[in-house]
């Protein structure tokens, strides 16, 4: 089911546009990525990563403002769609039931 | 104040791919990522590594999804104006007829060798694709490694390999042992006598190979000892008939029964024979020669073929086998076999093992000759581009008014790609006709090429050529119509002498350079080629070869044939030898002198004590040969110095080495001769140590006869008939040593041929483009030279003034070419002969002034003509 379920990355990059709110273009995705998880984040993979994910329906583009940076192409910026939400909530609803029914998870027992 | 500098931007030619390349709803924004991370780059990177990485990105990011979906209308358009695009060529064709004749001839025959060498190359793959189980057979190679001895790589392996890899190794499905050429006369009820090559197989045969029976069960056909298959030829030259099952045919003395007749052999097979015996006839192992054979060292004798399933590995399968020629070479002493596979596909092109069997042409030469085909082929491309761009004035009106029109660029390069094609396919259809005619002069080159191909056309082939014609037609049309669709609209139409019309002048310069350097290269490679070949026919062998015929025996006794020939008028003296020398063929074996570990490989001829005054060679100490040897009594020996100098015996004093022992053979000979060193081997050969024996064997070897008439037919008829007094069967094979060793070289003159026809070619091709571009320069600088001889300039100056570029690019081209060949040849190729004739001044200016005289030739009758036009009615017509 490729449609609705969502990979690893696909929802680091989903959930990455939604804390950037108004200022999730594919570069700045690429750098808070990085920030976060500590991995370096490729532009070409973010790139196909965003465009699946705008053909899945998660989130909508739209074009920005001209600068004088980037040789005065303009920016894409991303905005996570209603579908998108559901589908983080949903990701986020089925780790918390599986959390759940692990009795006494004991972090220290492991290493 | 300094300027300030222009900011650093990406390479261009990558922005150019990616705008290319993207579709252009996705194109701008990532545009801008790859640029923001190219200043970022920029900074923390330099600007030399954030081109770099900008390229790699640009590249990375070609992606299914970010790939422009092809431009329907754009390809519509272009089949709309198909018909428009074909009228124009049409015209622009017959129009320019002299142009067109140049590119249509240049293409058509540069293409013909394309052809040929795709027909061939084509053969030469299709070998063996009869057999069902094409893709999983495989022969056993075999290494073999001896200290003293240079490494030899066999066809060949040992009859015990094959039965051990049967038993031995699993996922091996069939397995067929095949032994070397038989050749017997098959006599059929005491009457037909005909001599015939077979070979030996095992019952498993036909498990691997596909070799219809026409009669007869191939599962059981060879399976009993004296069973005989017949290929349907071989049948019908024996019985008359196909129907021959049950029949017995005598070999010598044994009767063997056909118990198959098999379909005729397909021409593109590696496996050749009349007849197929079972290898079961040859019984168990009896004298010590058979034995021999059975060993695990005999491994000159037999092939072993086998059939592994797709999905087998074959690594396992190879360290099986050295698995088990590690614990078979522990009872070898100083010797190491190693065995290997190798697919079928690849005998035909591999290189040369020892003792191939069949048809074998190494890669490399296919790559050679290729590689001359592709320059060939390029020269003429070159011409179209040449002359296409030289005389693009002509269209850019047209060009012009298609862009107004509304032609995009893609369209007005297409059109010209297209124009292109269209001539190259026009060229085509007249190297198919050259290809036909040139058939048959490539297969009569030497009789070994008409064994190995045959050259037919196909349908698979007709679509190579098709191929081959449309790739021409877009290499040589490629810059035209890049430089057709850069042509802007408005410029054009303005005024054409804005057009510049000596515009990329260097490149067209570049080709004719080119073009030159490649015909200087050839024609010196073929004139230094036909030297070294004929040096080699005189060369001073150490030895007379003058008027001796070499009667090969095939198998009879010597002394009666001496007996029959020596009352001959023309026959002077006769020896006997067991092989002919400087010709190729080789027998050695090892020879020891006062240390018993120290052996050494050392060449043999068996003669007897006529042998060395019939060929005149020198002693430089002691002398012939003085007692003929009774059997196993064999005591003296003559060898060259060489042999002196390996052993350094008697401190390499011929004179002192007479009467020193060596042990060859576990013989203890006498050395009663020194000879001066003599070429055995071929040029290629260095001198090595040989050493001369008594012949002892009867039968075999051969007969050099001294000649002392000067009638030869009359004396090879009367030779013809002292031969069939004793050998009614076989025809005489008597050759003079001199078409011999002309022969051992053949290979050359056919190479030298070959190459010596391509630079025929590249020379017509190249002169074709010459006089294209004398023809345009002229009639273009027609009214400048007009306006020069009102003036006063003399015809001689014009002359001058016309031809000095194009000498200028010739003088070019000569110096290139020439230090390039010298090269060439002085480094690699004829270092691979130890002897050689150095490479003269003669032999690299006699070419170069052929063509340049061709050359000027061309340019001289064109600017003489203009130059001679009366300026008064070039000038009227303004």
């Amino acid at each position: 089911m490729k449609g609705t379920n969502l990979g690893e990355f696909e929802e680091l990059v989903l959930l990455t546009i939604a804390a950037l709110l108004n200022e999730a273009y594919s570069v700045a995705i690429c750098d808070e990525l990085e920030k976060h998880t500590g991995r370096t984040a490729k532009l070409g993979v973010v790139h196909a990563v965003l465009n699946r994910l705008e053909e899945k329906g998660l989130v909508t583009s739209s074009l920005g403002e001209a600068t004088s940076t980037r040789g005065g192409k303009r920016k894409r910026f991303y905005e996570v769609t209603h579908a998108g939400k559901v589908a983080l909530v949903k990701a986020k609803d089925v780790r918390e039931s599986l959390w759940r029914i692990i009795p006494g998870f004991n972090l220290e027992g492991s290493i | 104040m300094k300027a300030p500098k222009p900011p650093i931007e990406p390479p261009c030619w990558a922005q150019r791919l990616l705008r290319w390349y993207c579709r252009p709803d996705l194109l701008e924004d990532l545009q801008g990522d790859l640029n923001e991370y190219f200043e970022r780059n920029l900074t923390a990177k330099g600007p030399t590594r954030a081109r770099l990485i900008y390229i790699i990105d640009v590249l990375k990011f070609f992606r299914t999804y970010t790939i422009r979906k092809p431009d329907f209308i754009n390809l519509l358009i272009h089949w709309i104006m198909i018909d428009s695009y074909f009228k124009t060529s049409r015209r622009s064709l017959i129009r320019n007829k002299l142009f067109s004749v140049i590119n249509i001839i240049g293409l058509s025959v540069s293409m013909s060798i394309g052809l040929l060498v795709i027909a061939f190359v084509s053969d030469l793959r299709s070998y063996d694709y009869f057999h069902k189980k094409r893709a999983t057979i495989y022969r056993i190679l075999t290494k073999d490694d001896a200290t003293g001895r240079p490494t030899m790589e066999l066809a060949t392996t040992s009859h015990k390999a094959g039965l051990m890899i049967r038993e031995a190794i699993p996922g091996v499905e069939d397995i067929t042992i095949i032994q070397r050429e038989f050749s017997g006369d098959a006599k059929v009820n005491d009457e037909t006598i005909i001599p015939i090559k077979a070979l030996w197989a095992d019952k498993s045969f036909f498990n691997v190979f596909t070799f219809p029976l026409l009669a007869g069960d191939s599962s059981t056909a060879l399976r009993e000892p004296y069973s005989l298959i017949l290929t349907e030829k071989t049948a019908n030259k024996l019985f008359g008939t196909t129907d021959a099952l049950g029949k017995s045919v005598q070999f010598d003395t044994v009767a063997y029964t056909v118990t198959g007749i098999m379909k005729d052999i397909p021409k593109l097979s590696h496996l050749k024979f009349e007849a197929l015996m079972s290898l079961t006839s040859l019984g168990e192992a009896r004298t010590a020669v058979d034995r021999e054979r059975m060993d695990w060292a005999g491994i000159y004798g037999n092939f072993v073929y086998l059939t592994i399933p797709e999905n087998r590995n074959l690594q396992t399968i190879q360290k099986t086998l050295d698995r088990l020629s590690a614990t078979e070479n522990q009872k070898l002493k100083n010797r190491k076999i190693t065995l290997s596979l190798q697919p079928l596909s690849a005998i035909t092109l591999d290189k040369r093992y020892a003792n191939e069997f069949g048809a074998n042409v190494p890669s490399l030469v296919i790559w050679i000759v290729a590689g001359l085909a592709f320059v060939i082929i390029l020269s003429a491309c070159f011409n179209y581009t040449n002359l296409s761009i030289a005389r693009s004035l002509r269209r850019t009106r047209e060009v012009g008014i298609r862009k107004i029109v509304g032609a995009l660029k893609g369209h007005v390069l297409g059109q010209f790609v297209m124009e292109s094609v269209i001539i190259a396919l026009l060229a085509l259809a007249f190297s198919s006709l050259l290809f036909f005619f040139l058939r048959h002069q490539f297969l009569a080159l030497a009789p070994q090429l008409n064994d190995i191909a045959q050259l037919e056309l196909s349908p698979r082939l007709f679509v190579y050529f098709l191929l081959l014609a449309v790739s021409v037609g877009i290499v040589a049309g490629f810059l035209p119509a890049l430089f057709f669709s850069k042509i802007k609209a408005i410029q054009v139409l303005k005024a054409t002498s804005s057009i510049q019309l000596f515009r990329h002048i260097n490149l067209r310069k570049s080709l004719i350079v080119l073009q030159y350097t490649v015909s200087l290269v050839f024609i010196t490679s073929t004139i230094i080629g036909y030297r070294q070949y004929k040096s080699f026919l005189s060369f001073d062998l150490g030895f007379s070869t003058e008027n001796i015929l070499n009667i090969n025996l095939q198998g009879n006794n010597g002394d009666l044939l001496i007996n029959e020939l020596q009352p001959l008028p023309a026959v002077n003296k006769i020896s006997k030898s067991s092989i002919v020398t400087s010709l190729g063929s080789l027998v050695g074996t090892s020879m020891k002198y006062k240390d018993a570990q120290d052996s050494s490989l050392v060449w043999l001829n068996y003669v007897d004590k006529n042998y060395i005054p019939i060929h005149k060679h020198t002693f430089l100490a002691g002398g012939n040969f003085t007692v003929i040897p009774k059997k196993d009594a064999e005591s003296e020996v003559i060898v060259n110095e060489q042999v002196l100098k390996r052993f350094a015996i008697a401190g390499r004093d011929p004179h002192k080495a007479i009467g020193e022992q060596i042990t060859m053979d576990k013989q203890k000979l006498r050395i009663i001769g020194v000879l001066k060193d003599f070429h055995y081997g071929t040029m290629e050969n260095k001198i090595e140590p040989m050493a001369l024996r008594y012949v002892t064997g009867e039968s075999g070897g051969y007969l050099n006869v001294s000649i002392t008439s000067t009638d030869v037919p009359a004396t090879l008829a009367s030779i013809d008939q002292a031969w069939r007094k004793i050998d009614k069967i076989h025809p005489l094979d008597a050759k003079f040593y001199d078409d011999q060793i002309e022969e051992a070289y053949r290979q050359f003159m056919v190479i030298t041929q070959i190459i010596g026809f391509i630079t025929f070619l590249a020379i017509v091709i190249a002169s074709m483009g010459l006089f294209g571009m004398v023809v345009f320069t002229a009639e273009t600088r027609l009214k400048e030279i007009s306006i020069r001889k009102v003036l006063g300039a003399s015809e001689f100056k014009l002359v001058y003034l016309l031809s000095r570029g194009f000498l200028a690019l010739l003088a070019i081209a000569t110096l290139i070419a020439l230090p390039a060949t010298y090269l060439l040849f002085d480094r690699i190729i004829l270092s691979k002969f130890v002897y050689h004739k150095p490479i003269s001044i003669n032999d690299l200016t006699t070419g170069v002034l052929i063509v340049m005289l061709i050359a000027f030739l061309l340019i001289a009758s064109q600017t003489v003509k203009v130059a001679r036009r009366n300026p008064a009615n070039v000038l009227k017509s303004e």
